[in-house]
């Protein structure tokens, strides 16, 4: 049994047989060959074997002509190692002694080697790669057209790779992905984020682990704890089938919250609205009961598709989502990237401090026409049901004013063509830098709701990039500098008589939801996953109590005290709640 | 083993493929490890840095001159250079 450790990106534990993906998408399950193939199967070993060897001696005379002999020697290394009598021998062997499927054999034969040099303290652990590169050629040669590939999966499988584009993972088959890790990868990313969407446990960030196992042996994957599994011993596997078993009977449970409101003990109603990125995961937030949809992030748009998303391709996609939720609110944000993930081409050269660069509604004013077809597609969409723009990381108010200015500008635009849309859309901001929750006062004459996005608000107000492992504990929700900034927030907006809520991992945690009804909040928007809680912790409560949680907690000096103390209420509820 | 870079990559497979002209079986001892020493792979498992000492076993009818022609092979320090490039 190995036990891994990465970081836990999406809750859940499964167990399932592992299907792995190398860099290049290769799947190689565990198969074996009927004994009548025996022959048939080892003369396309033969041939493979063959077809790279012929592969290497080109490559290696074409770079011997255009580099020299010294480069072309790495394929002299690359052939002498194909031909190996020993790896020959033990590869028929596997095929005809044990009737292992070609590509099997393969996979597992290289990689045991390549795990031996990994190994060794000394340069030749880098020809573990050399290793890698025979393994993908015999691959290629051995599948040849019939490859599989992600998108051809039939049966339910774990899905082990050394990295997962947020596309890949979105394109992932609900049906029988359970669950996925990846070697690369950290917390917040947008695979993660997707994951999360899809509702499937996900670990990131194990590190190299992918030459220990092979396709369709078993593993368990806990997204709980971030732990990858391999080769699980009888005992481990009844433990988490159990927890496999309890967490449906929970799920059961919450489940009958669904058509229930989100109401406290004493009788204040509370909103509760979903947090979505794909289209399909209304259909999540519907199921579990929520109250319209508070946060619809609409990166994936850009992040999907290998060109820049069409009019259409955006109106498809709000309309899908505004018509499925039946005339409830959906707030649409528009794009919050970073210029490095975008596919423009006027991108900005590198820049040394992304998060405090050029991004969300700063690239949105500085690329017009790109914002402008968003904006028209979400207008469009307006007259579909009650749709609501809101802009990401306003800091200033001239940035709020020029967003709001460029709307009217398209509004007009659209008003010439005599395309319908609702004027009186209402248009919103999010709160996620210090600097707009201080100056909340101002803006909050020109807006029509806010929303707080706790994520970037902790990360800006603490001065800490919660990926970066070395500061990552600094990282804390339950900061007083985060509270005061919570409250100071939620006190503007109620004065004003303007909604507030609060999007960002903070409302999906039920730690915090006493915090955040005692502060005055009545709107949480949260992941899909997280409404059955969240909607169950209001209803275990009385804003009386909360008010009185909230006082202490803003009265505290440091994080830890708060966190110690926000922990022991929320025990004090559950203990409640059970009894 | 006097080659400054250790019994790397190249003079792996010319040892080898030596080892490979000859009927008698022949082993590399480093250690406690034991390698096939017409295997490649199994002779860079030895990772042998230079200075390591290495004993070189051939069994079989031509063992003798297999000896010869692979302890030539480390008498010319594998046709390198001192200062040449690892491959």
């Amino acid at each position: 049994m190995l036990k891994l450790q990465g970081i836990a990106v999406s809750p859940g534990v499964t167990i399932g047989e592992a299907l792995v993906l190398d860099a290049e998408g290769f799947r190689i399950p565990r198969r074996f060959v009927e004994r009548s193939a025996v022959d048939t199967e080892l003369a396309r070993l033969a041939h493979a074997i063959a077809e790279t060897s012929r592969e290497m001696e080109q490559n290696r005379d074409r770079v011997r002509a255009e580099l020299g002999e010294q480069y072309a020697a790495i394929f002299d290394a690359h052939l002498a190692m194909l031909h190996d009598p020993r790896l020959q021998q033990e590869l028929t062997a596997a095929v005809r002694d044990r009737n292992w499927w070609p590509e099997y054999a393969v996979s597992r034969t290289l990689r045991r080697y390549a795990k031996v040099f990994q190994s060794l303290d000394n340069h030749i652990a880098q020809r573990a790669h050399d290793i890698y590169d025979i393994e993908k050629s015999l691959l290629r040669n051995l599948l040849g057209q019939r490859r599989e590939t992600l998108a051809a999966i039939s049966q339910p499988v774990i899905v082990l790779a050394h990295n997962l584009t947020p596309s890949e993972t979105a394109n992932l088959d609900r049906r029988f992905v359970k669950g996925f890790a990846t070697e690369l990868g950290g917390p917040g990313s947008h695979t993660a984020i997707v994951a999360e969407g899809l509702e499937i446990p996900a670990v990131v960030g194990v590190g190299p682990f992918l030459a220990d196992v092979s396709g369709g042996e078993p593993v368990i994957l806990d997204g709980n704890e971030g732990l990858v599994i391999l080769q699980p011993d009888e005992e481990t596997i009844a433990r988490y089938r159990l927890e496999e078993e309890a967490a449906r009977t929970v799920a059961a449970r919450l489940g009958r919250l669904r058509d229930l409101p989100a109401e406290t003990g004493d009788g204040v109603r509370v909103q509760i609205m979903g947090n979505i990125e794909f289209p399909s995961e209304v259909e999540q937030c519907i199921d579990r009961g929520c109250d319209g949809i508070g946060l619809y992030r609409t990166e994936f748009l850009y992040l999907t598709s290998k060109r820049e998303p069409t009019e259409e391709d955006h109106f498809a996609a709000y309309s899908f989502v505004i018509q499925a939720m039946q005339g409830k609110p959906v707030v649409i944000r528009t794009l919050d990237l970073g210029a490095d993930k975008m596919l423009t081409e006027t991108m900005p050269e590198e820049e040394r401090n992304p998060c405090l660069g050029l991004r969300s509604i700063r690239l949105s004013l500085r690329q017009l026409p790109m914002f402008r077809t968003q904006l028209r597609a979400i207008l469009r969409a307006s007259g579909l049901g009650d749709v609501r723009v809101m802009f990401p990381l306003i800091s200033t108010i001239v940035e709020l004013r020029q967003a709001k200015m460029v709307l009217a500008d398209v509004m007009e635009d659209l008003a010439e063509h005599g395309i319908a849309f609702n004027r009186k859309m209402p248009v919103g901001m999010m709160v996620e830098t210090p600097a707009a929750a201080l100056m909340l006062d101002a803006f909050i004459k020109e807006v029509d709701f806010v929303s707080i996005g706790t994520n970037d608000l902790i990360q800006y107000t603490l001065a800490v990039d919660r990926g970066n492992k070395e500061v990552a504990d600094l990282y804390n929700a339950c900061d007083p500098a985060v509270l005061r900034l919570l409250r100071r927030s939620l006190d503007v907006a109620a004065e004003a008589g303007v909604p507030a809520n609060v999007c960002g991992q903070m409302s999906g945690s039920v730690m915090f939801t006493q915090l955040l009804l005692g502060l005055g909040l009545r709107q949480l928007s949260v992941p899909a996953s997280a409404i059955p809680e969240v909607k169950q912790a209001c209803r275990s409560v009385s804003v009386a109590d909360c008010r009185l949680i909230a006082e202490k907690a803003l009265a505290m000096d440091g994080a830890r005290e708060v966190k110690a103390y926000l922990r022991d209420q929320l025990r004090r509820l559950l203990a409640e709640t059970v009894a | 083993m006097a080659n400054r870079q250790g019994l790397h990559a190249r003079p792996a497979d010319l040892l080898a493929r030596e080892a490979r002209r000859w009927q008698s079986r022949i082993e590399l001892v480093a250690d406690s490890q034991r390698v096939d020493g017409k295997s490649i792979l199994d002779v860079l498992t030895l990772a042998a840095e230079a200075g390591t000492r290495l004993v070189v076993e051939a069994t079989g009818p031509d063992a003798r001159e297999a000896l010869e022609a692979i302890g030539s092979l480390f008498d010319r320090n594998f046709n390198e250079h001192a200062g040449s490039q690892q491959t």
